[in-house]
C-alpha cells in the first residue's frame, strides 16, 4: 500500500492493524494516517472498547449459574450407558 | 458444568435451550468418548462439543431473515473520508462495565446482532476458537470468518454508540 491510506481503508483494514497481521510497509501508511485523523483515532478507540464491552459483558455473568448437574441430565447419561 | 452452560446461554440466549443443549453434548460425549484423541485437555474437548451442540440447536430453530447492518457501519464520502466524526464515548470501557444497566444494554446489543454476526463474535471473541476452528465449526471460509467478526465488532460499535456518545446525558 504505497499511497497514502484512505479513512475507509484504515477501517477496513483496522483489524489486521490491531491484530498486527500487516506488513512493515502498510503498518508504516496505517501509522502516518492516525497521526493526522483524528476522526480514524476516535473511531479506532471505540471500536476497541466496543470489543472490550463484549467480551467482557458475557465472560461475566450477573445472573447465577446453577452448580448442581441437573437430574435430567444424570438421568440421560444413565439411560445411554445402559443401552452402551 | 457451569462453564458449559455458560457457553450455550451465549448462543442460545434461552435457558431451557441451553440446558437441553448441555445435556445434548454430554450425550454426544459420552458416545465418543472413544474418539477424544487426549491431544488437548478434556474441558477443551468438551467445550467444543458443548458449541457445536448448542450452535446445531441455534440452526434448528426456524430462521428469520437476517437484518442488514450496513446502517450501523460508518459511512464514508467520496474520496474516502469520514462521512461525519465519530463521536469519543463519555466513559471508559471499565467505568461503563461497572454500571449494572450499562452491562445490560451491552448484552442487549449483542442479543440484537443479526445471528450470522452474533455468533461469530461469540466463538471468537469469547469462547476464543481461533479462526480456523471457528471457521470449521460454522462451515464457512477462514477469510468469511474474519470478515464477520470484523463487521460484527464494528455493527456492536454502532450499536452502543448512541448511549455511550459524549455528548448524550
Amino acid at each position: 500500500m504505497s499511497h497514502d491510506v484512505t479513512c475507509r481503508e484504515f477501517v477496513d483494514f483496522l483489524d489486521d492493524y490491531l491484530s498486527g497481521a500487516l506488513g512493515d510497509e502498510a503498518r508504516g501508511g496505517f501509522h502516518a494516517h492516525l497521526a493526522a485523523c483524528p476522526s480514524c483515532v476516535a473511531y479506532m478507540k471505540t471500536y476497541q472498547a466496543a470489543v472490550q464491552l463484549g467480551r467482557s459483558v458475557l465472560t461475566r455473568s450477573d445472573e447465577p449459574v446453577p452448580e448442581e448437574v441437573p437430574e435430567e441430565l444424570v438421568r440421560a447419561i444413565l439411560a445411554t450407558r445402559k443401552k452402551a | 458444568m457451569p462453564r458449559l452452560l455458560a457457553v450455550a446461554r451465549r448462543l442460545l440466549r434461552n435457558d431451557e435451550d441451553a440446558k437441553d443443549a448441555v445435556q445434548e453434548a454430554f450425550i454426544s460425549a459420552f458416545r465418543s468418548l472413544h474418539s477424544f484423541e487426549g491431544n488437548c485437555l478434556l474441558s477443551t474437548w468438551l467445550h467444543r462439543v458443548a458449541v457445536n451442540a448448542a450452535l446445531m440447536k441455534l440452526r434448528s430453530r426456524r430462521r428469520k431473515p437476517e437484518e442488514s447492518i450496513e446502517a450501523l457501519l460508518p459511512a464514508f464520502l467520496e474520496d474516502g473520508h469520514h462521512a461525519s466524526h465519530p463521536p469519543e464515548w463519555r466513559d471508559s470501557a471499565e467505568a461503563l462495565l461497572a454500571r449494572r444497566e450499562d452491562r445490560d444494554f451491552i448484552r442487549g446489543c449483542i442479543d440484537e446482532l443479526p445471528e450470522m454476526y452474533r455468533t461469530v463474535l461469540i466463538l471468537r471473541d469469547i469462547e476464543e476458537l481461533d479462526a480456523e476452528e471457528a471457521a470449521r465449526i460454522l462451515g464457512v471460509s477462514r477469510n468469511l470468518v474474519k470478515v464477520r467478526l470484523h463487521r460484527a465488532r464494528q455493527a456492536l460499535r454502532g450499536l452502543l454508540e448512541p448511549r455511550f456518545r459524549r455528548d448524550v446525558a
